[in-house]
């Protein structure tokens, strides 16, 4: 399979000193939907500063689609879109105009401009704006002209720098279905996110960052199979009495209230097994559900055991 | 990417910058047609009369070329460093950093955008000079030449300043505190054969003197500067200030972290 982005021992030292990145290595498929993770400040943003050639490295090599963006920066940059943290367009200019703007940076002709730029302003719900000033979009409305901008000419692999940031639940959801079409498209897209449920659903791959460092780089998968405990919270129908225990190895209860408990499951013991118990004790469950993200338990981790 | 990629990149810089000085007529076309209509009315016109000949030319037809330029100087600087430095201060600079644009592209669309803005004034306040002056242009090349090139300069100019600024006081410190007062020295209002020795000498240190001069040339017939010269002296500034912006811009000064 093709490499879509190669990041070889690279290295950011700020001209205050500050050592952003130190070092990290990463290698990202053609076709993956991958994920970046790490706190503020750990090196996401630079690392993408530096793919995108707003950052200048201070050591390593970058490559996306096997050409150094060094050597073939042109080329290169062609074949991907970035979708920045803060907005970086003009909000005096309309957002027709914006998006046709980038599309004649990367040379689109007049005509294909314009299709384009319908394409996806109307996929993503920004069509009947674009003879608005941009600086009228809500939040999120912003974002999403980012996101249209950034695929104007189509590119391979489109990097995305927390793009659902201060976006409503709804708006975002929004958002996953469509990134995950262009993924099932054969768009590579790399995506930095704070919002860890974001990062479980969308995600093949994964590579925690922190502190310049890669402290893991697996499949979303393998990285959640590492988790030996689960936490379920449980409405029941009925009373539940206060003495009430489980009576099961590997298993612990804590009553919330009389209707709602908490269950911590571990070393592979079924949920059948716990609610076989309070099937014998007459309990009857009314609902079910996580009570933590389990990619932020084992994000927390993950992080913890690099202090 | 596309076969004439760059050309559409170019255009597209230049019809940004077109469309936002356009956008804006009443602060970037406006106020410098009224200043420089104020200058033919008040020097022009009332205190020309008394002041009756300079150079062997009426007042006001002396200070027309002058004013002419003054106003293709000052914005084609001001647009270039204004345009650029908002696109910094926004972040959208970025939408053209990221993409395939060569810097030379990026230079060439700003320095054409300021061109713009600084020609539509000039013929603004041209046209408002024949209000007050009957103009017969004597050398159209040279004329139209040392327009261009003088808009060029200073297009150049404001890049370097817009790279280098991190403030819009530091977009206001080089137009208020070195371009005006080389203007106004420059010979706009007064032949330098009425200064003495020391402040002649002066005077021919500032490359402006020699634009403004040029351009009376064209339209008048008459300069106290050799005009080879001149046009050297605005080759070399054109050489110098283009290799000094593409240096700066492969080094990423003010634009890269």
């Amino acid at each position: 399979m093709t490499t879509a982005i190669s990041i070889q021992n690279l290295a950011k030292t700020y001209a205050n000193g500050f050592e952003a990145l130190k070092g990290i290595t990463l290698e990202v498929e053609q076709g993956d939907f991958f994920a970046l993770l790490g706190p503020n400040g750990a090196g996401k943003s630079t690392t993408i500063g530096v793919i995108s050639t707003l950052v200048n490295k201070t050591a390593g090599s970058v490559e996306v689609f096997g050409k150094s963006v060094e050597s073939h920066v042109y080329q290169t940059k062609l074949d991907f879109g970035v979708v920045p943290q803060e907005v970086n367009f003009s909000l005096f200019e309309k957002v027709g105009d914006i998006v046709m703007t980038q599309a004649g940076y990367y040379g689109l002709p007049r005509n294909l401009a314009a299709e384009r730029c319908e394409k996806y302003l109307r996929k993503l719900g920004l069509w009947e704006k674009r003879n608005e000033r941009s600086r009228s979009l809500s939040g999120g409305m912003k974002r999403r002209l980012m996101i249209a901008r950034a695929l104007v000419h189509e590119p391979r692999l489109l990097i995305l720098d927390e793009p659902t940031a201060g976006v409503d639940i709804e708006l975002r959801r929004s958002m996953w279905e469509f990134l995950t079409e262009i993924n099932n498209n054969g768009t590579t897209i790399i995506l930095t996110t704070h919002y860890l449920e974001e990062a479980e659903q969308l995600c093949r791959n994964i590579a925690i960052i922190d502190e310049g460092k890669i402290v893991e780089n697996t499949s979303m998968r393998k990285l959640l199979n590492e988790l030996d405990s689960q936490v379920y919270i449980l409405e029941t129908t009925s009373q539940i009495s206060p003495g009430f225990d489980l009576n099961l190895n590997n298993a612990s209860l804590e009553i919330v209230d009389e209707h709602c408990f908490e269950v911590t499951v571990s070393g592979g013991l079924s949920v059948n097994d716990v609610f076989a118990v309070f099937s014998e004790a007459g309990i009857e469950i009314d609902s079910m559900r996580n009570k933590t993200n389990r990619l932020e338990q084992l994000f927390l981790s993950k992080l913890e055991s690099n202090d | 990417m596309f076969s004439n990629h760059k050309y559409i990149a170019f255009e597209t810089i230049v019809l940004r910058e077109i469309r936002r000085f356009g956008r804006i007529w009443l602060q970037t076309l406006v106020p410098p047609a009224i200043t420089i209509g104020l200058y033919f009315v008040i020097f022009g016109n009332l205190v020309g009369k008394r002041i009756g000949e300079m150079g062997g030319f009426q007042y006001m037809e002396f200070i027309v070329p002058g004013l002419i330029m003054m106003a293709v100087i000052q914005n084609s600087y001001s647009n270039v460093v204004s345009s650029f430095f908002s696109h910094k201060f926004q972040h959208s600079v970025e939408e053209l950093l990221v993409a395939p644009v060569p810097n030379y592209v990026i230079l060439c669309g700003f320095i054409v955008g300021g061109m713009a803005r600084g020609l539509a004034v000039g013929t603004i306040v041209t046209f408002i000079s024949m209000l007050f002056a009957d103009l017969e242009i004597q050398n159209l090349f040279i004329t139209v030449t040392v327009v261009l090139l003088t808009s060029i300069v200073f297009a150049l100019a404001g890049f370097i300043n817009a790279l280098f600024a991190n403030s819009f006081d530091d977009i206001s410190i080089i137009p208020t505190f070195v371009l005006t007062p080389l203007i106004y020295l420059g010979g706009v209002f007064y032949s330098v054969e009425l200064l003495p020795p020391f402040w002649k000498f002066v005077s021919a240190l500032n490359p402006i003197f020699y634009m403004v001069n040029t351009f009376r040339y064209g339209i008048l017939g008459s300069s106290d500067v050799d005009i080879r010269w001149a046009f050297f002296i605005l080759c070399v500034f054109i050489v110098l200030l283009f290799t000094s912006c593409i240096l700066l811009l492969r080094k990423g000064t003010g634009l890269r972290s």
